[in-house]
């Protein structure tokens, strides 16, 4: 009995594991298609369609441009996460549930109506469609979430930590710089690294809010009406590569690490 | 006489609507241990958190030599605070833990060193300098936080509850080594405690407090043996209670009508008056061997051995609401369901305003 | 214990102040001015209440609030099924040393662009793909089917993100359980199938409801793979709101769809507010 159940399991995670991984393999396989259809038989493997990617310059600069955005709105986002976060765990403020709720709020939210809204507003207010437009966007996002994973770990303790650097001469930004910041390193680390994934992927605030220089998920979108291309599997994959860089890179730095 | 080191002057503190402390005053000497002894909820942390400048009491005033200190942040006033959870800094070494107090004051770094090692060497940690918080055990922690509040040199050091994460055996040592620790350093201590044998164990001045006021004060020797509240003989140690109605007064003796008949004993108090009689374990006596009051027979309900005493619990046959309890000799020959003769002698019998 | 750090009135403010300038900003106000926006005329601009009454009128609008419903349900309830013996055998089947490395590959294509993974599942129901071929190579169909541009599609391409997701919200979810409790059952007398029933299901459905809540919000406010994988045969709501932007550069109606799209998300996220708690620990 015991070893059917154990039988089981294994077939069935083996065909989850198949069912996640199939479009991925199929992907990646195709972006390495000699001939012009990403579809059986395989016909590869070449190199000719990561050429072409690497050479036109519209999906280079829109790679640029992905990368800038998820940057600087990740560097915005956690801050001003941070600093949030540091004031309603440390201080009493009046309605700060209140306050603390609306800061999450868009966390509710759908993309599409967060992205909605700007438009509508800035459409109002005359301000034109561009990159800053989209980071503004994707602040509204990320910051829900920086604040909300940061606002989690400031525990009682780390308040106490505070008070002892406070006791013991430092100046509020010393207390700051000195104390909070590298004990919260994790979680700030954490909601920096989320909000650039979040960013590197988002594709519909960066649709409507973008006109001409363009988000990479944009870009991709934009070859979609060519239908199936081996060139958007290459382009595809090296954004995939992109995303797994990323996800080893913080699971082997951060995860690892395990704070007594 | 001086002005006292710290001169708290009619504190009262409330958070939101519920008040914490009510009307507070409290003198602390210079070099004195001073013990703030009360259950949870009794306002003591509070007062602590005032003294270290963490809270702004609502009214009164806080002198720390002869200064206003009542609105000072902590990092302005000459008081440092051990806290409960120690509250090392967890990305810094020991060393730098140390020393982080004196980086603040601007002091360079080799004198810094210097200072924290010899702080670490005070509290037996000479060899921790290079550790970080997370390698050492509870109470290693609790001497490194000890060091870090101490290397700055404050006029008090305020202690939070600073053994109450430590398992028995260990509270106990730590209990000496804070003590012998204060003697060579001389600071004035303030520690909170909800523990009255940490309280007696350790204090030059014991302050009892319950429900936001200050019960009672003293040198603990005092405040055990001659307690001021009903309170304060129930919490600094056990007692039994008898409630009872004062009569005549007269030649500095009263006669105190009470469920056990009249007795006659040292003191005064208004005629007529509820008074309790406070009567500490160890001056019961069971048996035969007769005090000058006697408290009639009661039955033994429970025997606790303590391992150098027996625990004794007795219900009196007069008054089955009367609960006796007594200390008896580890040898004591008494069982549970025998039945006693109690008695107690009229010196050692506490009187208190009811 | 309530204890100001600090005797600066200012600093606490000067601190959640930006946070709370930019919500208001960037998300409350677009939130109003879509409002405003909803209530007036397309053409002309007066007031109006048409592009309500549109939406509660027209059945092909209707059609699409139905669809979005169904669809997300299906993905819901599907996601959930699927996810949830997964994470069940990767938190006690799967030895503990390799659970950190099983988890991490099955959530690894959840880190990649949302508009890739729907054009790789486009790939695997093509005409001529591998779906297509397999069952072609065994004997089952004949004809190829049509798979990309269906509702299957969606809901395949839905399941798939919403299985990894919810796999790292279960898992998470019965790692936090003390082994104790299952050792208490055990120890009273209840054999598997009991500790599962009346244990460990009743303590991780918060867990679960969090997840179906999260799948819920994030499925049905997509406008990316239904439009990618389920075209335009069958739209839904957010294919809709596009759609009055796209083609008419109709805003007040493309504002009073994604307010009525919000109030059914908020309805939903009202029936489950007391799981979705974010606290401090």
């Amino acid at each position: 009995m015991r070893a059917i159940v154990r039988i089981a399991a294994w077939l069935y995670a083996i065909a989850i594991y198949g069912f996640i991984f199939l479009p991925v393999v199929m992907l990646v396989l195709f972006s390495l298609q000699a001939t012009s259809f990403p579809i059986p038989p395989f016909t590869g493997p070449s190199l000719r369609w990561y050429q072409a990617v690497l050479s036109d310059p519209r999906l280079t600069s829109a790679l640029v441009n992905s990368l800038l955005v998820a940057v600087l709105s990740s560097l915005a986002s956690v801050t001003l996460g941070f600093l949030s976060a540091w004031g309603f765990a440390r201080f009493v403020l009046p309605g700060s549930a209140l306050l603390r709720g609306l800061i999450t709020l868009p966390l509710t939210v759908s993309y599409l109506i967060i992205g909605m809204g700007l438009l509508v507003l800035f459409n109002w207010a005359g301000v034109p469609k561009s990159l800053i437009a989209a980071g503004v966007g994707h602040v509204v996002i990320n910051l829900p979430l920086c604040f909300a994973i940061i606002y989690s770990q400031m525990g009682d303790h780390q308040i106490n930590i505070e008070r002892a650097a406070r006791d013991l001469g430092a100046a509020e930004w010393k207390v700051l710089l000195m104390i909070t910041v590298p004990v919260m390193a994790p979680a700030i680390f954490a909601g920096f690294f989320l909000s650039m994934t979040f960013s590197w992927d988002e594709f519909v605030i960066s649709f409507l809010l973008t006109r001409f220089d363009t988000t990479l998920p944009v870009e991709i979108w934009n070859l979609l009406r060519s239908g199936l291309n081996p060139k958007t599997n290459a382009v595809g994959s090296l954004v995939f590569a992109v995303s797994i860089v990323l996800v080893v890179f913080f699971e082997l730095t951060l995860l690892r690490r395990k704070p007594a | 006489m001086s002005a006292p080191l710290v001169d708290i002057r009619n504190v009262s503190h409330r958070f939101g609507q519920h008040p914490v402390l009510k009307n507070v005053s409290l003198a602390i000497e210079p070099g004195s241990y001073t013990i703030l002894l009360g259950p949870s909820g009794s306002g003591k942390t509070t007062l602590l958190s005032i003294l270290g400048g963490f809270v702004t009491p609502s009214e009164g005033k806080v002198f720390i030599r002869g200064e206003d200190c009542t609105s000072v942040p902590p990092a302005k006033r000459p008081t440092t605070t051990v806290f409960q959870d120690y509250a090392l800094f967890p990305h810094m070494s020991v060393g730098s833990n140390v020393g982080f107090g004196l980086r603040m004051q601007g002091v360079d770094g080799a004198t810094r060193a210097a200072k924290a090692r010899e702080a670490l060497a005070l509290v037996g940690l000479a060899a921790a300098f290079d550790k970080k918080p997370h390698q050492l055990s509870g109470g290693q922690r609790q001497r490194v936080a000890l060091a870090r509040a101490l290397v700055i040199e404050p006029a008090v050091l305020l202690l939070d509850e600073p053994l109450g994460a430590l398992d028995l055996k260990l509270r106990r040592q730590m209990q000496d080594e804070l003590k012998a620790i204060q003697k060579r350093v001389g600071t004035a201590f303030v520690h909170v405690t909800h523990d009255q044998e940490e309280a007696m164990a350790l204090a030059d001045h014991c302050v009892v407090m319950n429900d936001g006021r200050i019960e009672d004060e003293g040198a603990p020797e005092r405040v055990y043996a001659r307690p001021k509240t009903r309170f304060s003989a129930t919490f600094m140690g056990e007692s039994t209670i008898l409630a009872g109605k004062a009569g005549d007064s007269r030649d500095g003796r009263v006669t105190v009508t009470t469920g056990l008949g009249s007795i006659s004993l040292p003191g005064r108090s208004p005629a007529d008056a509820s008074v309790a009689l406070a009567i500490r374990p160890e001056h019961l006596v069971l048996g035969d061997v007769k005090g000058d009051v006697a408290l009639g027979i009661a039955k033994v309900s429970d025997v606790v051995f303590q391992g150098s005493f027996k625990r004794v619990l007795a219900a009196s046959t007069q008054d089955p609401a009367l609960q006796f309890i007594a200390k008896a000799p580890a040898s004591a020959a008494v069982r549970a369901g025998d039945t006693i003769a109690v008695s107690c002698n009229a010196g050692d019998i506490i009187l208190l305003a009811d | 214990m309530s204890v100001s750090g600090s005797n600066s009135r200012a600093l606490p403010w000067a601190l959640v102040t930006p946070a709370l300038a930019w919500t208001l900003l960037f998300f409350v106000l677009p939130f109003i001015a879509m409002g405003l926006s909803s209530l007036t005329a397309h053409e002309g601009g007066g007031f109006t209440l048409a592009n309500y009454s549109q939406f509660f009128t027209d059945p092909s609008y209707w059609r699409a609030m139905v669809n979005s419903l169904e669809v997300t349900a299906t993905v819901t309830v599907i996601s959930i099924l699927l996810a949830y013996p997964f994470a069940w055998i990767l938190a006690e089947q799967v030895p503990e040393r390799w659970q950190r490395l099983a988890l991490m590959l099955a959530v690894l294509p959840f880190w990649t662009s949302y508009v890739v993974r729907s054009y790789s599942w486009l790939l695997v129901l093509a005409q001529n793909g591998v779906v297509n071929r397999a069952l072609s190579g065994i004997g089952l169909i004949a004809e190829p089917l049509q798979l990309a541009n269906t509702r299957f599609a969606t809901v395949t391409g839905f399941v798939h993100f919403f299985v990894m997701l919810l796999t790292l919200t279960i898992f998470a979810n019965l790692k936090q359980l003390s082994p104790s409790y299952r050792k208490a059952a055990a120890d009273l007398g209840a054999g598997p199938v009991r500790t599962f029933l009346h244990v460990v299901l009743p303590l991780t459905l918060p867990g679960i409801m969090v997840g179906a809540f999260l799948t819920f919000v994030l499925c049905i406010g997509d406008y990316i793979t239904p439009q990618i994988l389920g075209g335009n045969n069958e739209l839904v709501m957010p294919q809709l709101v596009m759609m009055q932007i796209g083609r008419r550069g109709d805003f007040p109606l493309a504002s009073a769809l994604s307010i009525i799209l919000m109030a059914v998300v908020t309805i939903a996220y009202l029936a489950c507010a007391r799981w979705l708690k974010i606290e401090r620990a």
